[in-house]
């Protein structure tokens, strides 16, 4: 009986990909910070990582301050820490458990590996030399289950909900990951378009896979205003949050007439109110009205259909402090 | 030369399910001419990819969790066309008899009436569910999957030990075992006649088909676990997958008007049959534990109102308690008017004064077993036991006789086994798994379980057991 899928299991494909989406985002993130962003005397602003993901309260519990290494390994192999790689693999993998009479059998054993090598890092594994080459594997193996995925699991309905995930996961990563430089590395006014201010855009293109694409659209010139928008609205660029909206649209559009659901109108009206906005705004407005004003704004309604998709399809309706996590399984 | 598999191999004085069969000898030889080394590497390789592969079963601890694979050993065990064909029609005779005891203790009783069974073993027997009687069955099946534990003694006799008819496990290991060799022995396998596993599910969800309402052209089928938490959850998923059902857990399901319906993307979908891994007691709220988590308020009502097939039925606990099983051979006679094709291991219940006595004055030869445990525990093994371990199973016994009985320690047959980078011999018994619709068919082989402690009879997962691929050859 291929035309229904359990609520429940709509909900944990969801969350799969999302977390995995999350777990490469991140991997994108702090392979970036490590490898290119550098102030102009060198330094390393580990600290915004932290900011980045509203995670001061609990790494500064723990940690005096945010070297290198205490940020790595709060990310990385940290298993107390919720928003770190290895538990953000792990609440993939308990997903993948639940849906594994759903999922392929290449899926689940790739997901397994990868948190098993995943659980087996130590501190030494993360000294210096050997962080590129471990993001690199991190970043590989979440594109491996993407690949496997697309190459093995059945499409019905399963299949749009995990894709609903990824894409509403990816548009809020690159929104997080704008706001890190333009509201968080924040240069003095003398900086402005300095060499090290206009090396770290190129480092956030790098870390959203766009630095080549950027560069075949404007050869030559780096400007805030032209990565911003390249990283919101260029329709062609994957993870650009206007690509993202128009495919959860589609998604969702498909889902509901292609099996007859009823219910999720609601989440398409939100999305409709996002993608107005991103249809009809140009970037020089959306920076005069403030960038990081705006990118709230994104995520706020990119929550808000999260919760429309959980009431509508999923049998339950999160509260808000919880739209960024999966209900506990 | 590098010495072979079966080199220095000595069974000592029990009964070798290698050396001693003749439908062995390919095997053999073909192991002849494999040295330890490349058996080694090979059960590595094996085990390596079990993991994996997540053939598991999940142990807690400190609150995490652990996956264990069920230790794979990757020396076959080999049984006859003839053996098997024995041990075949046996056990569909005993499944018949069950259902037709089952049928009868929530009907009209005949078999207590005519003091076959004491009535009190079956009618205070905690597995004895009341809101069965007068419930008519599709087909009169009560036990639609049943594992059958088998041993086998130094004269080569294959005795039953135990019926599992309730939610039995460990077919999915059968399988999954089959498929591994298939992999990492392809040249143990050629041409030898064995007889596939493959088709378990098909057969399972035919079964499950004949036993749904009737009325319903359709029938919709799911599997019901307790969830991911659940130590065989891995053998629900494999279940569900053989199937092509979904597998469900409690908070997916929901009676409304006595049908039963589960939650999906659409709204509430209808459920016609359940196949369900969840005991009696925690199966309906309304009707059994009141604090049970997992289970289907008002299950009880759609089964009762005719509305939902259930696989196992309520109440088939009673046909493989421990006392019961005594019984098994009168039983037999007693519906079928035939002999048991497979004798029971000699039973001492303790319940009867004689049979107490008589455990007592012998219990350093018995094994003392309380009839209703399952998975191994509170076994005491008379001959291994230590004095303080004897005195502690006397005090329970002259405490509560009606809760044990005994039997004579049988000195289980053995196989060769890779331990710790020998092949030594190692106890095995045997679990045949037996699916019943209309009819009863028995997956070919089942699962040989192996104590992989030196000596150790006990072969269950939960205490140091292991697993063997058994082969049912031509």
């Amino acid at each position: 009986m291929p035309d229904v899928l359990l609520a429940r299991y709509a909900d944990c494909i969801f969350w799969l990909a999302r977390y995995i989406e999350r777990a490469e985002n991140l991997a994108r993130i702090l392979d970036v910070n490590e490898t290119f962003s550098r102030d102009s005397r060198g330094g390393q602003n580990w600290r915004s990582i932290v900011q980045l993901n509203s995670d001061e309260e609990r790494f500064f519990a723990t940690h005096s301050t945010a070297s290198v290494h205490s940020v790595v390994n709060f990310y990385v192999i940290d298993a107390d820490n919720p928003t770190s790689i290895v538990s953000t693999i792990r609440y993939a993998r308990e997903n993948a458990r639940t849906l594994r009479s759903l999922i392929s059998t290449e899926m689940w054993v790739q997901l397994n590996i990868f948190y098993n090598r995943l659980v087996a890092l130590r501190v030494a594994d993360l000294a210096p030399g050997n962080l590129a080459p471990l993001f690199a594997t991190v970043k590989e193996a979440c594109q491996t289950h993407t690949g496997i995925t697309e190459g093995t699991f059945f499409r019905d309905q399963g299949w749009y909900f995990y894709q609903l995930g990824r894409y509403i996961e990816r548009a809020d990563q690159t929104t997080r990951l704008l706001d890190i430089k333009y509201h968080l590395l924040l240069p003095s006014v003398s900086d402005v378009g300095s060499p090290t201010d206009l090396s770290q855009w190129d480092a956030l293109l790098r870390s959203a896979a766009g630095y080549h694409a950027y560069r075949r659209l404007h050869a030559g010139t780096t400007t805030p205003a032209r990565v911003a928008g390249f990283l919101l609205l260029n329709p062609a660029f994957p993870r650009s949050v206007h690509h993202c909206m128009r495919e959860v649209g589609r998604l969702l559009g498909e889902v509901k007439s292609r099996y007859a659901l009823r219910h999720g109108n609601d989440a398409a009206e939100e999305l409709d109110r996002l993608q107005a906005v991103l249809g009809t705004l140009d970037i020089s407005a959306i920076l005069g009205a403030g960038l990081h004003e705006f990118l709230d704004s994104i995520q706020r309604q990119l929550i808000a259909i999260t919760r429309e998709l959980s009431t509508a399809f999923f049998g339950y309706t999160p509260e808000a402090s919880q739209v960024q996590t999966a209900r506990l399984q | 030369m590098n010495p072979s598999v079966l080199d220095g191999y000595d069974p000592q004085e029990f009964y070798c399910e290698m050396l001693r069969s003749g439908a062995s000898r390919a095997v053999r030889e073909r192991l002849a001419g494999l040295s330890i080394e490349a058996l080694k590497q090979r059960a590595a390789n094996a085990n390596a990819e079990l993991y994996n592969l997540g053939i598991t079963f999940t142990v807690y601890s400190d609150s995490k969790t652990i996956d264990r694979i069920l230790p794979f050993d990757v020396i076959p065990r080999i049984l006859s066309g003839e053996e098997w064909q024995h041990i075949e029609s046996g056990i569909v005779q005993r499944i018949t008899a069950i259902n037709l005891l089952l049928d009868d203790i929530y009907h009209d009783q005949h078999v207590l009436r005519d003091g076959i069974v004491p009535p009190e073993l079956i009618l205070t027997n905690r597995n004895y569910r009341p809101l069965m009687r007068g419930i008519d069955l599709p087909h009169k099946t009560y036990v639609n999957i049943c594992g059958t534990d088998i041993v086998r003694d130094e004269h080569g006799a294959f005795l039953v030990l135990e019926d599992n008819a309730r939610t039995p496990s460990g077919v999915s290991y059968v399988v999954e075992n089959r498929h591994m060799m298939l992999r990492a022995f392809p040249d143990l396998l050629d041409e030898i006649g064995l007889r596939p596993t493959e088709n378990y599910g098909a057969k399972l969800i035919s079964a499950l088909y004949e036993v749904a309402p009737a009325g319903i052209s359709d029938p919709r089928v799911v599997l019901l676990s307790p969830g991911t938490y659940n130590s065989a959850y891995f053998e629900h998923v494999f279940l569900a997958r053989e199937m092509g059902v979904p597998l469900v857990e409690g908070r997916d399901l929901l009676v409304e008007d006595d049908r039963v319906f589960m939650r999906t993307t659409g709204g509430l979908s209808r459920v016609d049959v359940i196949y369900r891994r969840i005991e009696d007691d925690y199966l309906d709220p309304e009707a059994f534990l009141p604090e049970s988590m997992l289970g289907v308020r008002g299950l009880m009502r759609a089964y009762r109102a005719g509305n939902l097939a259930l696989a196992n039925a309520i109440g088939t606990g009673v046909a493989d308690d421990k006392a019961v099983y005594a019984y098994m051979p009168r039983i037999i006679r007693y519906y079928l008017g035939q002999e048991p094709i497979l004798q029971n291991v000699e039973t001492h219940i303790c319940r009867e004064p004689e049979a107490l006595r008589y455990t007592l004055d012998n219990l350093a030869e018995l094994v003392v077993k309380p009839v209703g445990e399952a998975g191994g525990y509170g076994i005491t093994v008379g001959p291994k036991a230590s004095r303080q371990e004897l005195e502690e199973c006397r005090a329970k016994l002259i405490a509560d006789p009606a809760n044990y009985i005994s039997q004579p320690c049988i000195k289980l047959s053995v196989a060769p086994t890779l331990v710790d980078g020998r092949v030594e011999p190692r106890h095995v018994d045997l679990r045949p798994f037996a699916v019943t619709g209309s009819s009863t068919w028995v997956l070919p082989g089942g699962l040989t379980r192996v104590a992989l402690r030196r000596g150790s009879l006990v072969v269950n997962s939960s205490q140091g057991g292991g697993s063997k691929d058994t082969w049912v050859v031509a």
